[in-house]
C-alpha cells in the first residue's frame, strides 16, 4: 500500500484534515460508553490490518507533515529535545528499534543494510540516504535521540531505569499536550506525574511503574489516552501557551465540529536492550468533531462520555470554558441506540 | 507477564569445564539468528526439561554485550541444590536444542557514574565480566576486586586479568584473604558506584561497609544468587484458580503455580525483583520467607509470600491467585 502524505500545517492557516479513508482507522479511545482512569495497558501486538497497531510505529498520511512541524518547533526552541549526558547509548537504541522495525513493515518506504557495525539507512519520505556506523554519535549531524526522533511520528521520552524507578532522562518532544520537558527532565515516575487528579489515590501509578519496571525486552505494551485540543495544532506545549490557550475562547457552537478535535496518544512502552531504559513513544492523532461523528457509533459514545465526565477531569484536561456548549452540539448525534463495545466503528 | 513467556529457542554451542565446580555453557539461535542485544549485568532464565520436571533457573550473562552471535553463562554445581546446576552439569551437552528467555537486567550499571567499583565473590564474577566489557567499550573507569576460596576455584581470574589488565585485582582465601573494605571504600572518587555480587556475608559486608562511611543508599547496588532452596513437598489452594496444586521438594512454589497454568508475573526467580509477591488469603502454619523483597513486618504478617523461592510447612496455605 502507497500512503500519500499530505501537504497540510498545524499552525497559522492549521490546513491538516483527515482523508475519509483515513477516518476508520482513527483509534478511538473509548471502549466504553463511560470514561474513567484504567492501567489500561495491553500488548502492543500486530493488531487488525490498516489500523494503527498493525505496526511497532505507525506510518500515516501526515508523516511528512508532522516531520516539518517538528522541525518548526525545534528551531524555535531547541529545550524540545534534551538528553542528559548518560543516555547516548539509550539513544542508539532508539535508532536501532525505529529504524529495524519501519524497515521490516515498510519496506517500499524505507530501507536498512546492517554489514557489521556499518549502517546504511534509506527513508524515501523524507529523502533521507545517510551511512554511518552504529554507535558513534560523531558520525550523526545531532544527537542519535534527535536524529531518529526527527524521523519518526510522535513524541518520545526515554526513562532511565535505576533505584527502583523510572527517570524521564531524555525526550524529543514537540507535539505535547501542555507538559514541559525542559520542566520535566530528570524527574521520576511520580515527580512527573505529581499534577495527574485521583490517579494517584487510586494506586494507578504504583501499579504502572511496578509494571513498567518488569517491561521485558521484546515484549512491548501500548495504551491510548485523550484530550480535547482546539484546532489541529500538534504543539500544545507550556511554553507556547499564550499561542494556543486564547484559542479556548474562539469555541462557539456553530465552529464546534470543525475546531475542537479529539487528540488521541497511542503510548507504547519499549524495552530498550543495551541501555536497560524503556523508551515511551508518544504519537498523537488528531480527529475534528465533524471527522468524529461520520462515524455513528463514535458520535453516540462521545456524546455520552462527555456528558458524564468527572469534573476533576474537565478542569485537569482544560476543558471547562466549552465543555457544555460541546456536550449540548454531540447530543444531536446521540439517538439513545446501544453501541457495540471496543473502539472500532460498526 | 514475565519475560520467561516467550522464549528463544538455542543450541547449546559449546559446554566447558572451567574447573572442578564450575561449568560455562554457550548458546546460539537455532536458527543462527542474532540474540537479542542485551546490558551488562542481564540475566537469562533457562528452561531445563529433565523428564517430567520443567525448572526454570536464571543465570547471569558473562558474554559481552556487543556479541550477538552467542550467549554464555556459568553454572556452578550445587549438589545439595534442587537439581538445577546438576542437570546442566550432567545431562547438558553440545548441541542439545534448548529455551532461554530474553534477557532481563535487574543489575545494572548506573550509566551516570564517573567510575565503577565492582566487588566479586565466587560464582558471583559473571555479571561482572559482562559489565566490564560494556564499561571498556563505554570508555567508563571501572575496577573489579574479585575474591574467591582458593586459586583452584578462582574461575576466570587469569583471563580477566588479560584482558582488563591492572583494573582487575585478584584476592584468595588461602593466599591471603579478600579485599581490605573499609580501605577500598574510604579512597574512591566522588560519583563512584559500587556493586557488590557474591555470597550473602560478602553483600552484607560491603553494603555496611559503604553506608557507615557516608555512600549514598543509590550508589550501592547488589546482587544475591539467584536459586530457590530445596525443601519438604507441601500443597497450596490457589483461590481465584480454585485448584489445589502440590509443591515437590525440588520444585519451588512458583515453578508449581507455573505448571499448573495459572499467571503469574515474576522475573529475577531468586527472590530479589518483587514481580511476584503474591497475597496471602489463609495460612495456617509458617511460611519459610526465604526472599529479600519482603520486610520484617511483612512476614510476621503472614499475608504475603513470593512464591519464587520460598515455601510452607502447616494445615493449609490459600494464596489470591
Amino acid at each position: 500500500m502507497t500512503i500519500q502524505f499530505r501537504n497540510e500545517t498545524f499552525r497559522n492557516d492549521f490546513t491538516y484534515a483527515n482523508s475519509p479513508g483515513n477516518i476508520p482507522r482513527f483509534p478511538f479511545p473509548f471502549p466504553e460508553d463511560v470514561y474513567m482512569y484504567s492501567t489500561n495497558v495491553e500488548p502492543h501486538h500486530a493488531t487488525r490490518a490498516g489500523s494503527p497497531f498493525e505496526h511497532a510505529f505507525d506510518v500515516d498520511e501526515h508523516y511528512v507533515a508532522e516531520m516539518k512541524d517538528r522541525a518548526l518547533v525545534l528551531a524555535d526552541d531547541p529545550g524540545r529535545c534534551q538528553a542528559l549526558p548518560h543516555m547516548e547509548t539509550a539513544g542508539w537504541d532508539f535508532v536501532e528499534l525505529v529504524m529495524v522495525s519501519k524497515a521490516r513493515d515498510y519496506p517500499d518506504l524505507f530501507e536498512l543494510t546492517i554489514d557489521g557495525d556499518r549502517w546504511h539507512w534509506i527513508n524515501k519520505p523524507l529523502q533521507i540516504d545517510d551511512t554511518f556506523i552504529f554507535g558513534d554519535s560523531s558520525a550523526l549531524p545531532c544527537h542519535p535521540m534527535e536524529y531518529i526522533g526527527r524521523q519518526v511520528q510522535g513524541d518520545h521520552a526515554i526513562l532511565d531505569q535505576r533505584d527502583g524507578n523510572l527517570w524521564l532522562d531524555a525526550g524529543i518532544i514537540t507535539a505535547q499536550a501542555d507538559w514541559s520537558l525542559d520542566f520535566d527532565v530528570g524527574m521520576n515516575f511520580f515527580e512527573w506525574h505529581a499534577p495527574v487528579p485521583l490517579a494517584h489515590e487510586l494506586g494507578v501509578f504504583q501499579r504502572a511503574l511496578k509494571f513498567l519496571l518488569s517491561l521485558p525486552q521484546g515484549q512491548p505494551s501500548r495504551r491510548l489516552n485523550w484530550t480535547l485540543t482546539v484546532n489541529p495544532r500538534l504543539d500544545t506545549s507550556p511554553e507556547n501557551y499564550p499561542k494556543w490557550g486564547p484559542d479556548r475562547t474562539t469555541v462557539t457552537p456553530e465552529n464546534i465540529g470543525e475546531k475542537i478535535h479529539l487528540r488521541v496518544e497511542l503510548q507504547t512502552f519499549w524495552r530498550l536492550p543495551r541501555s536497560n531504559a524503556i523508551l515511551f513513544p508518544i504519537r498523537t492523532y488528531l480527529m475534528a468533531m465533524n471527522e468524529v461523528v461520520t462515524q455513528p457509533k463514535w458520535g453516540r459514545r462521545l456524546h455520552r462520555v462527555m456528558r458524564d465526565l468527572r469534573p476533576e477531569l474537565v478542569e485537569y484536561k482544560g476543558l471547562s470554558r466549552y465543555h457544555p456548549i460541546l456536550v449540548e452540539w454531540l447530543s444531536q448525534f446521540d439517538d439513545g441506540a446501544p453501541t457495540s463495545p471496543g473502539i472500532f466503528p460498526d | 507477564m514475565s519475560a520467561s513467556d516467550h522464549l528463544i529457542p538455542v543450541v547449546v554451542s559449546k559446554v566447558v569445564e572451567v574447573n572442578s565446580i564450575i561449568k560455562r555453557f554457550e548458546f546460539k539461535h537455532i536458527h543462527g539468528n542474532e540474540l537479542p542485544a542485551f546490558s551488562g549485568g542481564a540475566h537469562i532464565v533457562v528452561e531445563m526439561l529433565d523428564g517430567s520436571t520443567k525448572r526454570k533457573n536464571a543465570y547471569s550473562l558473562m558474554s559481552s554485550p556487543f556479541e550477538r552471535g552467542q550467549y554464555a553463562i556459568s553454572v556452578r554445581r550445587d549438589d545439595d541444590g534442587r537439581g538445577g546446576s546438576k542437570f546442566m552439569h550432567e545431562k547438558v551437552e553440545a548441541g542439545m536444542k534448548m529455551n532461554i528467555s530474553a534477557p532481563v537486567n535487574l543489575f545494572s550499571l548506573d550509566l551516570r557514574a564517573r567510575k565503577h567499583l565492582m566487588i566479586a565473590g565466587g560464582i558471583g564474577i559473571t555479571p561482572f565480566i559482562a559489565q566490564m566489557a560494556q564499561a571498556s567499550e563505554l570508555g567508563a573507569p571501572f575496577e573489579l576486586h574479585y575474591a574467591a576460596r582458593t586459586a583452584a576455584q578462582a574461575a576466570y581470574m587469569d583471563s580477566l586479568q588479560d584482558r582488563f589488565g591492572d583494573n582487575v585485582t585478584c584476592y584468595c582465601d588461602d593466599a591471603g584473604g579478600g579485599p581490605d573494605l573499609a580501605e577500598l571504600l574510604s579512597d574512591q572518587p566522588l560519583g563512584t558506584h559500587v556493586y557488590v555480587c557474591g555470597p550473602k556475608g560478602m553483600i552484607e559486608a560491603v553494603v555496611k561497609t559503604a553506608t557507615d562511611l557516608g555512600w549514598p543508599a543509590a550508589h550501592i547496588h547488589f546482587e544475591h544468587f539467584l536459586s530457590p532452596p530445596v525443601g519438604q513437598a507441601f500443597s497450596v489452594h490457589l483461590a481465584k484458580a480454585g485448584i489445589d496444586i502440590a509443591v515437590g521438594p525440588e520444585q519451588s512454589l512458583l515453578e508449581a503455580i507455573e505448571a499448573s497454568g495459572t499467571p503469574v508475573n515474576c522475573l529475577c526467580r531468586g527472590g530479589a525483583c518483587g514481580q511476584c509477591e503474591t497475597r496471602v488469603v489463609t495460612c495456617d502454619g509458617d511460611i519459610a520467607h526465604n526472599d529479600h523483597w519482603l520486610d520484617d513486618d511483612q512476614r510476621a504478617s503472614k499475608q504475603f509470600i513470593m512464591p519464587c523461592v520460598s515455601r510452607f510447612r502447616g494445615e493449609r496455605l490459600e494464596l489470591d491467585l
